[in-house]
Protein backbone atom coordinates (compact mmCIF):
# COMPACT_ATOMS: atom_id res chain seq x y z
CA UNK A 1 0.00 0.00 0.00
CA UNK A 2 2.86 2.30 0.91
CA UNK A 3 4.32 1.68 -2.56
CA UNK A 4 1.05 2.69 -4.26
CA UNK A 5 0.68 5.86 -2.16
CA UNK A 6 4.29 6.85 -2.91
CA UNK A 7 3.74 6.19 -6.60
CA UNK A 8 0.47 8.13 -6.67
CA UNK A 9 2.10 11.11 -4.91
CA UNK A 10 5.00 10.97 -7.36
CA UNK A 11 2.54 10.91 -10.26
CA UNK A 12 0.62 13.87 -8.85
CA UNK A 13 3.93 15.74 -8.54
CA UNK A 14 4.92 14.94 -12.10
CA UNK A 15 1.53 16.15 -13.39
CA UNK A 16 1.15 19.10 -11.01
CA UNK A 17 -0.89 21.37 -13.25
CA UNK A 18 -3.41 18.76 -14.32
CA UNK A 19 -3.89 17.50 -10.78
CA UNK A 20 -4.17 21.03 -9.44
CA UNK A 21 -6.96 21.78 -11.94
CA UNK A 22 -8.79 18.62 -10.85
CA UNK A 23 -8.42 19.37 -7.15
CA UNK A 24 -9.58 22.98 -7.67
CA UNK A 25 -12.60 21.80 -9.70
CA UNK A 26 -13.56 19.28 -7.03
CA UNK A 27 -12.98 21.94 -4.35
CA UNK A 28 -15.29 24.42 -6.11
CA UNK A 29 -17.98 21.79 -6.56
CA UNK A 30 -17.70 20.78 -2.92
CA UNK A 31 -17.79 24.47 -1.95
CA UNK A 32 -21.09 24.96 -3.79
CA UNK A 33 -22.55 21.75 -2.39
CA UNK A 34 -21.39 22.67 1.14
CA UNK A 35 -22.91 26.15 0.78
CA UNK A 36 -26.27 24.58 0.02
CA UNK A 37 -25.91 22.18 2.93
CA UNK A 38 -24.98 25.07 5.23
CA UNK A 39 -28.00 27.05 4.05
CA UNK A 40 -30.33 24.08 4.47
CA UNK A 41 -28.99 23.22 7.92
CA UNK A 42 -29.46 26.78 9.23
CA UNK A 43 -32.82 27.30 7.53
CA UNK A 44 -34.02 23.99 8.91
CA UNK A 45 -33.07 25.06 12.42
CA UNK A 46 -34.78 28.42 11.84
CA UNK A 47 -38.02 26.76 10.77
CA UNK A 48 -37.80 24.43 13.73
CA UNK A 49 -37.35 27.34 16.10
CA UNK A 50 -40.22 29.29 14.54
CA UNK A 51 -42.53 26.37 14.87
CA UNK A 52 -41.10 25.30 18.20
CA UNK A 53 -43.36 23.04 20.19
CA UNK A 54 -45.93 22.80 17.41
CA UNK A 55 -47.97 25.65 18.93
CA UNK A 56 -51.64 26.06 17.92
CA UNK A 57 -53.77 28.95 19.16
CA UNK A 58 -57.52 28.21 19.32
CA UNK A 59 -59.81 31.24 19.36
CA UNK A 60 -63.24 30.46 20.80
CA UNK A 61 -66.65 31.85 19.84
CA UNK A 62 -68.02 34.85 21.74
CA UNK A 63 -70.86 32.80 23.27
CA UNK A 64 -68.31 30.43 24.88
CA UNK A 65 -68.64 30.11 28.66
CA UNK A 66 -66.29 28.54 31.22
CA UNK A 67 -68.85 25.76 31.83
CA UNK A 68 -68.22 24.50 28.31
CA UNK A 69 -64.47 24.17 28.95
CA UNK A 70 -64.34 20.48 30.12
CA UNK A 71 -66.36 19.42 27.06
CA UNK A 72 -64.07 21.45 24.79
CA UNK A 73 -60.96 19.97 26.38
CA UNK A 74 -62.26 16.45 25.72
CA UNK A 75 -63.04 17.30 22.11
CA UNK A 76 -59.56 18.77 21.60
CA UNK A 77 -57.95 15.68 23.16
CA UNK A 78 -59.96 13.52 20.78
CA UNK A 79 -58.36 15.37 17.88
CA UNK A 80 -55.14 13.58 18.94
CA UNK A 81 -51.50 14.66 18.86
CA UNK A 82 -52.08 17.10 21.77
CA UNK A 83 -49.31 17.26 24.35
CA UNK A 84 -50.47 20.13 26.59
CA UNK A 85 -53.33 22.56 26.77
CA UNK A 86 -53.70 25.98 28.47
CA UNK A 87 -56.95 27.93 28.67
CA UNK A 88 -56.54 31.70 28.32
CA UNK A 89 -59.67 33.66 29.28
CA UNK A 90 -60.26 36.88 27.39
CA UNK A 91 -59.64 38.96 30.53
CA UNK A 92 -56.17 37.42 30.90
CA UNK A 93 -55.52 37.94 27.22
CA UNK A 94 -56.35 41.62 27.54
CA UNK A 95 -54.06 41.99 30.55
CA UNK A 96 -51.24 40.34 28.67
CA UNK A 97 -51.84 42.62 25.70
CA UNK A 98 -51.72 45.68 27.95
CA UNK A 99 -48.52 44.37 29.52
CA UNK A 100 -46.85 43.80 26.17
CA UNK A 101 -47.88 47.21 24.81
CA UNK A 102 -46.62 48.84 27.99
CA UNK A 103 -46.92 52.68 27.80
CA UNK A 104 -48.72 52.50 24.47
CA UNK A 105 -51.66 50.67 26.05
CA UNK A 106 -53.59 53.77 27.15
CA UNK A 107 -55.95 53.56 24.18
CA UNK A 108 -57.16 50.23 25.57
CA UNK A 109 -58.64 52.11 28.58
CA UNK A 110 -61.23 53.60 26.25
CA UNK A 111 -62.70 50.20 25.42
CA UNK A 112 -66.19 49.62 26.85
CA UNK A 113 -65.99 45.88 26.49
CA UNK A 114 -63.20 43.30 25.93
CA UNK A 115 -62.97 42.63 22.16
CA UNK A 116 -60.65 39.66 22.56
CA UNK A 117 -61.99 36.12 22.43
CA UNK A 118 -61.33 33.35 24.95
CA UNK A 119 -58.50 31.14 23.71
CA UNK A 120 -56.81 27.82 24.25
CA UNK A 121 -53.13 27.36 23.54
CA UNK A 122 -52.09 23.80 22.75
CA UNK A 123 -48.77 22.16 21.94
CA UNK A 124 -48.71 19.17 19.65
CA UNK A 125 -46.62 16.04 20.12
CA UNK A 126 -45.17 16.14 16.61
CA UNK A 127 -43.25 19.37 17.05
CA UNK A 128 -41.52 19.51 13.69
CA UNK A 129 -44.02 17.93 11.38
CA UNK A 130 -45.93 20.74 9.76
CA UNK A 131 -48.37 18.43 7.99
CA UNK A 132 -49.48 16.72 11.24
CA UNK A 133 -49.91 20.09 12.91
CA UNK A 134 -52.00 21.24 9.96
CA UNK A 135 -54.26 18.18 10.18
CA UNK A 136 -54.74 18.54 13.96
CA UNK A 137 -55.52 22.23 13.54
CA UNK A 138 -58.08 21.44 10.85
CA UNK A 139 -59.87 18.93 13.12
CA UNK A 140 -60.00 21.45 15.95
CA UNK A 141 -61.24 24.20 13.64
CA UNK A 142 -64.27 22.07 12.76
CA UNK A 143 -65.43 21.97 16.40
CA UNK A 144 -68.63 23.94 17.25
CA UNK A 145 -67.14 26.13 19.97
CA UNK A 146 -64.10 27.12 17.88
CA UNK A 147 -64.09 30.38 15.91
CA UNK A 148 -60.62 30.10 14.40
CA UNK A 149 -57.25 28.45 14.80
CA UNK A 150 -53.81 29.84 14.09
CA UNK A 151 -50.59 27.91 13.74
CA UNK A 152 -48.62 30.11 11.37
CA UNK A 153 -50.09 28.36 8.36
CA UNK A 154 -50.31 31.51 6.30
CA UNK A 155 -46.65 32.42 6.35
CA UNK A 156 -45.03 29.15 7.47
CA UNK A 157 -46.76 27.15 4.74
CA UNK A 158 -45.63 29.59 2.07
CA UNK A 159 -42.14 29.70 3.53
CA UNK A 160 -41.93 25.91 3.53
CA UNK A 161 -43.03 25.81 -0.10
CA UNK A 162 -40.25 28.24 -1.05
CA UNK A 163 -37.81 26.34 1.14
CA UNK A 164 -38.71 23.06 -0.56
CA UNK A 165 -38.27 24.69 -3.96
CA UNK A 166 -34.82 25.83 -2.82
CA UNK A 167 -34.11 22.30 -1.66
CA UNK A 168 -35.01 20.79 -5.04
CA UNK A 169 -32.92 23.42 -6.84
CA UNK A 170 -30.11 22.73 -4.39
CA UNK A 171 -30.24 18.99 -4.98
CA UNK A 172 -30.25 19.53 -8.76
CA UNK A 173 -27.29 21.93 -8.55
CA UNK A 174 -25.37 19.60 -6.22
CA UNK A 175 -25.94 16.66 -8.58
CA UNK A 176 -24.82 18.75 -11.52
CA UNK A 177 -21.62 19.88 -9.82
CA UNK A 178 -20.92 16.36 -8.63
CA UNK A 179 -21.30 15.13 -12.20
CA UNK A 180 -18.95 17.84 -13.50
CA UNK A 181 -16.37 16.88 -10.87
CA UNK A 182 -16.81 13.23 -11.71
CA UNK A 183 -16.15 13.78 -15.40
CA UNK A 184 -13.16 16.02 -14.75
CA UNK A 185 -11.64 13.48 -12.34
CA UNK A 186 -12.27 10.70 -14.84
CA UNK A 187 -10.67 12.77 -17.58
CA UNK A 188 -7.60 13.56 -15.48
CA UNK A 189 -7.11 9.89 -14.71
CA UNK A 190 -7.55 9.08 -18.39
CA UNK A 191 -4.89 11.66 -19.35
CA UNK A 192 -2.58 10.34 -16.62
CA UNK A 193 -3.12 6.83 -17.92
CA UNK A 194 -2.31 7.79 -21.51
CA UNK A 195 0.74 9.79 -20.45
CA UNK A 196 2.05 6.64 -18.79
CA UNK A 197 1.01 4.24 -21.53
CA UNK A 198 4.60 3.10 -22.22
CA UNK A 199 5.23 2.62 -18.54
CA UNK A 200 2.07 0.52 -18.24
CA UNK A 201 3.07 -1.57 -21.24
CA UNK A 202 6.46 -2.22 -19.63
CA UNK A 203 4.80 -3.09 -16.33
CA UNK A 204 2.55 -5.59 -18.08
CA UNK A 205 5.52 -7.18 -19.84
CA UNK A 206 7.45 -7.62 -16.59
CA UNK A 207 4.49 -9.45 -15.06
CA UNK A 208 2.59 -6.77 -13.21
CA UNK A 209 -1.02 -7.71 -12.52
CA UNK A 210 -3.88 -5.44 -13.57
CA UNK A 211 -4.57 -4.55 -9.94
CA UNK A 212 -0.88 -3.62 -9.46
CA UNK A 213 -1.15 -1.30 -12.48
CA UNK A 214 -4.51 0.18 -11.50
CA UNK A 215 -3.88 0.69 -7.78
CA UNK A 216 -1.79 3.91 -8.08
CA UNK A 217 -4.51 5.45 -10.29
CA UNK A 218 -7.13 4.65 -7.68
CA UNK A 219 -4.95 6.14 -4.95
CA UNK A 220 -4.49 9.21 -7.15
CA UNK A 221 -8.26 9.57 -7.65
CA UNK A 222 -8.92 9.10 -3.94
CA UNK A 223 -6.26 11.69 -3.01
CA UNK A 224 -7.69 14.16 -5.54
CA UNK A 225 -11.18 13.66 -4.12
CA UNK A 226 -9.99 13.94 -0.52
CA UNK A 227 -7.90 17.08 -1.00
CA UNK A 228 -10.58 18.62 -3.24
CA UNK A 229 -13.20 18.03 -0.54
CA UNK A 230 -10.93 19.30 2.22
CA UNK A 231 -10.06 22.44 0.25
CA UNK A 232 -13.74 23.11 -0.54
CA UNK A 233 -14.76 22.81 3.12
CA UNK A 234 -11.80 24.97 4.22
CA UNK A 235 -12.74 27.72 1.74
CA UNK A 236 -16.30 27.60 3.07
CA UNK A 237 -15.07 27.78 6.69
CA UNK A 238 -12.86 30.80 5.96
CA UNK A 239 -15.71 32.54 4.07
CA UNK A 240 -18.09 31.69 6.92
CA UNK A 241 -15.75 33.13 9.55
CA UNK A 242 -15.46 36.33 7.53
CA UNK A 243 -19.14 36.75 6.59
CA UNK A 244 -21.11 35.24 9.48
CA UNK A 245 -20.45 37.97 12.12
CA UNK A 246 -22.03 40.53 9.75
CA UNK A 247 -25.07 38.32 9.07
CA UNK A 248 -25.58 37.54 12.75
CA UNK A 249 -25.35 41.25 13.64
CA UNK A 250 -27.91 42.27 11.00
CA UNK A 251 -30.39 39.45 11.29
CA UNK A 252 -30.12 38.11 14.84
CA UNK A 253 -32.71 40.59 16.18
CA UNK A 254 -35.33 39.43 13.67
CA UNK A 255 -34.34 35.75 13.34
CA UNK A 256 -33.66 34.93 17.00
CA UNK A 257 -31.15 32.42 15.74
CA UNK A 258 -27.40 32.01 15.82
CA UNK A 259 -26.01 30.98 12.41
CA UNK A 260 -23.83 27.90 12.84
CA UNK A 261 -21.21 26.24 10.63
CA UNK A 262 -21.63 22.67 9.41
CA UNK A 263 -21.62 19.97 12.05
CA UNK A 264 -18.53 17.75 12.37
CA UNK A 265 -20.48 14.75 11.07
CA UNK A 266 -21.63 16.73 8.04
CA UNK A 267 -18.03 17.86 7.29
CA UNK A 268 -16.86 14.24 7.49
CA UNK A 269 -19.73 13.15 5.25
CA UNK A 270 -18.91 15.80 2.62
CA UNK A 271 -15.20 14.87 2.58
CA UNK A 272 -16.10 11.16 2.41
CA UNK A 273 -18.45 11.84 -0.53
CA UNK A 274 -15.73 13.84 -2.27
CA UNK A 275 -13.20 11.01 -1.74
CA UNK A 276 -15.73 8.54 -3.08
CA UNK A 277 -16.24 10.83 -6.07
CA UNK A 278 -12.49 10.72 -6.81
CA UNK A 279 -12.50 6.94 -6.58
CA UNK A 280 -15.58 6.63 -8.79
CA UNK A 281 -14.14 8.97 -11.42
CA UNK A 282 -11.08 6.75 -11.55
CA UNK A 283 -13.21 3.62 -11.68
CA UNK A 284 -15.28 4.69 -14.69
CA UNK A 285 -12.19 5.97 -16.49
CA UNK A 286 -10.19 2.75 -16.05
CA UNK A 287 -13.22 0.62 -16.79
CA UNK A 288 -13.57 2.40 -20.13
CA UNK A 289 -9.85 2.33 -21.01
CA UNK A 290 -9.19 -1.28 -20.04
CA UNK A 291 -12.40 -2.85 -21.35
CA UNK B 1 15.96 -42.17 -50.03
CA UNK B 2 12.41 -41.23 -51.04
CA UNK B 3 11.00 -43.70 -48.50
CA UNK B 4 13.17 -42.19 -45.78
CA UNK B 5 11.93 -38.70 -46.65
CA UNK B 6 8.31 -39.92 -46.60
CA UNK B 7 8.88 -41.55 -43.21
CA UNK B 8 10.27 -38.30 -41.84
CA UNK B 9 7.24 -36.42 -43.21
CA UNK B 10 4.82 -38.87 -41.57
CA UNK B 11 6.63 -38.71 -38.23
CA UNK B 12 6.79 -34.94 -38.37
CA UNK B 13 3.07 -34.76 -39.27
CA UNK B 14 2.22 -37.10 -36.38
CA UNK B 15 4.27 -34.96 -34.03
CA UNK B 16 2.62 -31.71 -35.17
CA UNK B 17 -0.85 -33.19 -35.01
CA UNK B 18 -0.80 -35.08 -31.74
CA UNK B 19 1.69 -33.27 -29.51
CA UNK B 20 -0.47 -30.16 -28.95
CA UNK B 21 -3.24 -32.45 -27.77
CA UNK B 22 -0.81 -34.20 -25.41
CA UNK B 23 0.36 -30.91 -23.99
CA UNK B 24 -3.18 -29.61 -23.62
CA UNK B 25 -3.56 -31.81 -20.58
CA UNK B 26 -0.94 -29.66 -18.85
CA UNK B 27 -3.13 -26.57 -18.93
CA UNK B 28 -4.55 -27.21 -15.48
CA UNK B 29 -1.14 -26.92 -13.81
CA UNK B 30 -1.21 -25.06 -10.52
CA UNK B 31 1.24 -22.22 -9.95
CA UNK B 32 3.29 -24.39 -7.59
CA UNK B 33 3.57 -27.09 -10.24
CA UNK B 34 4.50 -24.46 -12.78
CA UNK B 35 7.29 -23.01 -10.66
CA UNK B 36 8.63 -26.44 -9.92
CA UNK B 37 8.54 -27.24 -13.64
CA UNK B 38 10.39 -23.98 -14.36
CA UNK B 39 13.18 -25.00 -12.08
CA UNK B 40 13.77 -28.20 -14.00
CA UNK B 41 12.59 -27.87 -17.63
CA UNK B 42 12.34 -24.40 -19.12
CA UNK B 43 11.39 -25.70 -22.52
CA UNK B 44 9.61 -24.06 -25.41
CA UNK B 45 7.68 -26.11 -27.96
CA UNK B 46 6.04 -24.59 -31.02
CA UNK B 47 3.68 -26.52 -33.28
CA UNK B 48 2.81 -25.05 -36.69
CA UNK B 49 2.67 -21.53 -35.38
CA UNK B 50 1.52 -18.85 -37.78
CA UNK B 51 0.86 -15.18 -37.29
CA UNK B 52 -0.95 -12.79 -39.58
CA UNK B 53 -1.31 -9.05 -39.32
CA UNK B 54 -4.42 -7.98 -41.21
CA UNK B 55 -4.22 -10.98 -43.51
CA UNK B 56 -0.51 -10.47 -44.19
CA UNK B 57 1.50 -13.43 -42.89
CA UNK B 58 4.38 -12.61 -40.53
CA UNK B 59 5.11 -16.20 -39.45
CA UNK B 60 4.23 -19.39 -41.34
CA UNK B 61 4.04 -22.85 -39.81
CA UNK B 62 6.92 -22.54 -37.38
CA UNK B 63 7.58 -25.72 -35.42
CA UNK B 64 10.56 -25.97 -33.11
CA UNK B 65 11.73 -27.14 -29.70
CA UNK B 66 14.06 -25.21 -27.39
CA UNK B 67 15.43 -27.01 -24.38
CA UNK B 68 16.37 -25.67 -20.99
CA UNK B 69 19.70 -23.89 -20.85
CA UNK B 70 20.03 -23.36 -24.59
CA UNK B 71 21.41 -20.16 -26.09
CA UNK B 72 19.43 -19.51 -29.25
CA UNK B 73 19.97 -16.86 -31.86
CA UNK B 74 17.00 -16.02 -34.05
CA UNK B 75 18.36 -14.45 -37.18
CA UNK B 76 17.07 -13.19 -40.48
CA UNK B 77 16.67 -10.02 -42.46
CA UNK B 78 14.39 -7.19 -41.48
CA UNK B 79 10.79 -8.33 -41.73
CA UNK B 80 11.75 -12.00 -41.49
CA UNK B 81 9.58 -12.42 -38.39
CA UNK B 82 12.23 -12.48 -35.61
CA UNK B 83 10.55 -9.93 -33.38
CA UNK B 84 7.10 -11.37 -34.06
CA UNK B 85 8.33 -14.80 -32.99
CA UNK B 86 9.76 -13.40 -29.77
CA UNK B 87 6.65 -11.30 -29.09
CA UNK B 88 4.49 -14.40 -29.38
CA UNK B 89 6.79 -16.25 -27.01
CA UNK B 90 6.88 -13.53 -24.37
CA UNK B 91 3.08 -13.14 -24.69
CA UNK B 92 2.97 -9.65 -26.18
CA UNK B 93 1.20 -11.06 -29.26
CA UNK B 94 -1.10 -14.01 -29.84
CA UNK B 95 -0.45 -16.62 -32.51
CA UNK B 96 -3.07 -16.75 -35.26
CA UNK B 97 -2.66 -20.52 -35.57
CA UNK B 98 -0.74 -23.33 -33.91
CA UNK B 99 0.14 -24.26 -30.36
CA UNK B 100 2.91 -23.07 -28.05
CA UNK B 101 3.91 -24.89 -24.92
CA UNK B 102 6.14 -23.08 -22.46
CA UNK B 103 7.18 -24.89 -19.30
CA UNK B 104 4.46 -27.42 -19.90
CA UNK B 105 1.73 -24.80 -20.26
CA UNK B 106 -0.23 -24.27 -23.43
CA UNK B 107 -0.06 -20.49 -23.51
CA UNK B 108 -3.18 -20.13 -25.65
CA UNK B 109 -5.11 -21.62 -22.76
CA UNK B 110 -3.57 -19.60 -19.97
CA UNK B 111 -6.24 -17.36 -18.46
CA UNK B 112 -5.58 -13.62 -18.49
CA UNK B 113 -5.39 -13.65 -14.68
CA UNK B 114 -2.47 -16.11 -14.83
CA UNK B 115 -0.58 -14.28 -17.60
CA UNK B 116 1.31 -11.95 -15.21
CA UNK B 117 2.51 -14.95 -13.21
CA UNK B 118 3.81 -16.60 -16.37
CA UNK B 119 5.43 -13.38 -17.58
CA UNK B 120 7.35 -13.13 -14.32
CA UNK B 121 9.19 -16.27 -15.39
CA UNK B 122 10.52 -14.33 -18.41
CA UNK B 123 13.15 -11.65 -18.69
CA UNK B 124 12.82 -9.33 -21.68
CA UNK B 125 15.45 -7.06 -23.24
CA UNK B 126 14.37 -4.67 -25.98
CA UNK B 127 16.35 -2.90 -28.65
CA UNK B 128 15.01 0.46 -27.47
CA UNK B 129 15.61 -0.56 -23.80
CA UNK B 130 12.06 0.37 -22.74
CA UNK B 131 13.20 1.86 -19.47
CA UNK B 132 10.85 4.21 -17.63
CA UNK B 133 12.56 7.60 -18.06
CA UNK B 134 11.08 9.13 -14.90
CA UNK B 135 12.29 6.32 -12.66
CA UNK B 136 15.82 5.82 -11.40
CA UNK B 137 17.94 2.85 -12.41
CA UNK B 138 17.09 1.24 -9.06
CA UNK B 139 13.32 1.77 -9.51
CA UNK B 140 13.38 0.44 -13.07
CA UNK B 141 15.04 -2.78 -11.98
CA UNK B 142 13.02 -3.07 -8.75
CA UNK B 143 9.74 -2.84 -10.69
CA UNK B 144 9.89 -6.52 -11.63
CA UNK B 145 10.19 -7.63 -8.01
CA UNK B 146 7.60 -5.10 -6.81
CA UNK B 147 5.16 -6.47 -9.37
CA UNK B 148 5.88 -9.91 -7.98
CA UNK B 149 5.01 -8.73 -4.47
CA UNK B 150 8.49 -9.27 -3.00
CA UNK B 151 9.47 -7.73 0.34
CA UNK B 152 11.29 -4.36 0.17
CA UNK B 153 14.34 -5.72 2.02
CA UNK B 154 14.70 -8.55 -0.51
CA UNK B 155 14.14 -6.15 -3.42
CA UNK B 156 16.88 -3.82 -2.16
CA UNK B 157 19.37 -6.66 -1.70
CA UNK B 158 18.58 -8.33 -5.02
CA UNK B 159 18.58 -5.14 -7.12
CA UNK B 160 21.95 -4.07 -5.70
CA UNK B 161 23.37 -7.51 -6.41
CA UNK B 162 22.18 -7.53 -10.02
CA UNK B 163 23.37 -3.97 -10.63
CA UNK B 164 26.79 -4.97 -9.29
CA UNK B 165 26.94 -7.89 -11.74
CA UNK B 166 25.88 -5.69 -14.66
CA UNK B 167 28.33 -2.97 -13.63
CA UNK B 168 25.66 -0.36 -13.01
CA UNK B 169 25.90 -0.13 -9.22
CA UNK B 170 27.44 3.34 -9.32
CA UNK B 171 24.55 4.66 -11.43
CA UNK B 172 21.87 3.31 -9.12
CA UNK B 173 20.21 6.72 -8.61
CA UNK B 174 20.64 7.94 -12.18
CA UNK B 175 17.71 8.48 -14.51
CA UNK B 176 17.83 6.52 -17.80
CA UNK B 177 18.02 9.59 -20.10
CA UNK B 178 21.32 10.56 -18.43
CA UNK B 179 22.90 7.20 -19.33
CA UNK B 180 24.61 6.12 -22.56
CA UNK B 181 22.96 3.54 -24.83
CA UNK B 182 25.25 0.77 -23.57
CA UNK B 183 24.54 1.66 -19.95
CA UNK B 184 20.80 1.75 -20.57
CA UNK B 185 20.92 -1.67 -22.16
CA UNK B 186 22.88 -3.02 -19.18
CA UNK B 187 20.12 -1.67 -16.92
CA UNK B 188 17.59 -3.39 -19.19
CA UNK B 189 19.53 -6.64 -18.82
CA UNK B 190 19.59 -6.13 -15.04
CA UNK B 191 15.81 -5.69 -15.11
CA UNK B 192 15.46 -8.81 -17.22
CA UNK B 193 17.51 -11.00 -14.88
CA UNK B 194 16.57 -9.64 -11.46
CA UNK B 195 13.55 -11.92 -11.17
CA UNK B 196 15.74 -14.97 -11.88
CA UNK B 197 13.74 -15.85 -14.99
CA UNK B 198 13.70 -19.26 -16.60
CA UNK B 199 13.94 -17.70 -20.06
CA UNK B 200 15.45 -14.43 -21.28
CA UNK B 201 14.10 -12.97 -24.51
CA UNK B 202 16.31 -10.33 -26.10
CA UNK B 203 14.93 -8.54 -29.14
CA UNK B 204 17.85 -6.93 -31.03
CA UNK B 205 19.61 -6.15 -27.73
CA UNK B 206 22.68 -4.76 -29.47
CA UNK B 207 20.90 -3.12 -32.39
CA UNK B 208 21.52 0.44 -31.26
CA UNK B 209 24.87 -0.07 -29.51
CA UNK B 210 28.50 0.40 -30.51
CA UNK B 211 30.57 -2.81 -30.88
CA UNK B 212 32.16 -2.71 -27.41
CA UNK B 213 28.81 -2.01 -25.66
CA UNK B 214 27.21 -4.75 -27.77
CA UNK B 215 29.93 -7.18 -26.68
CA UNK B 216 29.44 -6.20 -23.02
CA UNK B 217 25.68 -6.77 -23.21
CA UNK B 218 26.14 -10.12 -24.94
CA UNK B 219 28.71 -11.14 -22.29
CA UNK B 220 26.09 -10.44 -19.63
CA UNK B 221 23.57 -12.62 -21.42
CA UNK B 222 26.18 -15.38 -21.75
CA UNK B 223 26.97 -15.03 -18.04
CA UNK B 224 23.32 -15.71 -17.15
CA UNK B 225 23.13 -18.47 -19.76
CA UNK B 226 26.07 -20.15 -18.03
CA UNK B 227 24.02 -20.16 -14.83
CA UNK B 228 21.42 -22.30 -16.61
CA UNK B 229 19.02 -19.70 -18.00
CA UNK B 230 17.58 -20.28 -21.46
CA UNK B 231 18.38 -17.27 -23.67
CA UNK B 232 16.72 -16.35 -26.97
CA UNK B 233 18.28 -13.49 -28.87
CA UNK B 234 16.76 -12.04 -32.02
CA UNK B 235 19.51 -10.35 -33.97
CA UNK B 236 20.74 -9.67 -37.47
CA UNK B 237 24.26 -9.10 -36.16
CA UNK B 238 26.06 -12.22 -37.46
CA UNK B 239 29.34 -11.22 -35.75
CA UNK B 240 27.73 -11.63 -32.35
CA UNK B 241 26.50 -15.06 -33.31
CA UNK B 242 29.84 -16.19 -34.67
CA UNK B 243 31.57 -15.21 -31.45
CA UNK B 244 29.07 -17.17 -29.34
CA UNK B 245 29.91 -20.76 -30.10
CA UNK B 246 27.79 -23.69 -28.97
CA UNK B 247 24.69 -21.59 -29.46
CA UNK B 248 21.87 -22.46 -31.80
CA UNK B 249 20.87 -20.42 -34.80
CA UNK B 250 17.28 -20.33 -35.96
CA UNK B 251 17.14 -18.47 -39.21
CA UNK B 252 13.88 -17.05 -40.47
CA UNK B 253 13.10 -15.85 -43.94
CA UNK B 254 9.78 -14.27 -44.86
CA UNK B 255 8.19 -15.79 -41.78
CA UNK B 256 9.41 -19.32 -42.55
CA UNK B 257 11.95 -21.39 -40.66
CA UNK B 258 14.89 -21.52 -43.03
CA UNK B 259 17.65 -23.03 -40.92
CA UNK B 260 17.92 -24.62 -37.47
CA UNK B 261 21.58 -25.26 -36.73
CA UNK B 262 24.18 -25.47 -33.94
CA UNK B 263 27.42 -23.52 -34.08
CA UNK B 264 30.46 -25.51 -32.94
CA UNK B 265 34.14 -24.59 -33.04
CA UNK B 266 34.73 -26.91 -35.99
CA UNK B 267 31.70 -25.86 -37.97
CA UNK B 268 29.50 -22.86 -37.78
CA UNK B 269 25.87 -23.38 -38.81
CA UNK B 270 25.90 -27.17 -38.67
CA UNK B 271 22.30 -28.20 -39.48
CA UNK B 272 20.44 -30.11 -36.75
Amino acid sequence: MNHFIKKAVADIRSNKFLNMITIVTIALSILIVSMFVLFFENTGRLIESWNKGGRIMIYLKHDFTQEMLPQLQNQIKDAGDVESMVYIPKSQALEELKHSLNSRSTFLETLTENPLPDAVEIRTKSHNNFETIRKTAQLIKDLNMVEDVEYGEKWLGKFLKIFNLFKITGYAMCSLFFLISLFITANTIRLAFYSRKNEIEIMRLVGATESFIKAPFYVEGILQGFFGGLTGVLILLISFLIVSPGITENLSSSLYLEIKFLSFQMIMLIIACSTLLGWFGCYISLKQILK
Amino acid sequence: MKTAQQAIKIISGFHSFFMPAVYRCFRGYSSKTMNRTNDRHSTIRMFNVSKRFGGKPALRNISLDIDQGEFVFITGHSGAGKSTLLKILYLAEKASEGQIIINGMNIARVSSSKLPMLRRRFGIVFQDFKLIPTKTVYDNVALVLEAGGEKPSYIFKKVKQVLRITGMEKKIHALPPTLSGGEQQRVAVARAVVGEPAIIFADEPTGSLDPSSARAVLDLLVKYHNKGTTVLVASHNMHLMESSLNSRNIELSEGRLRQNSVMTPDRINRPL
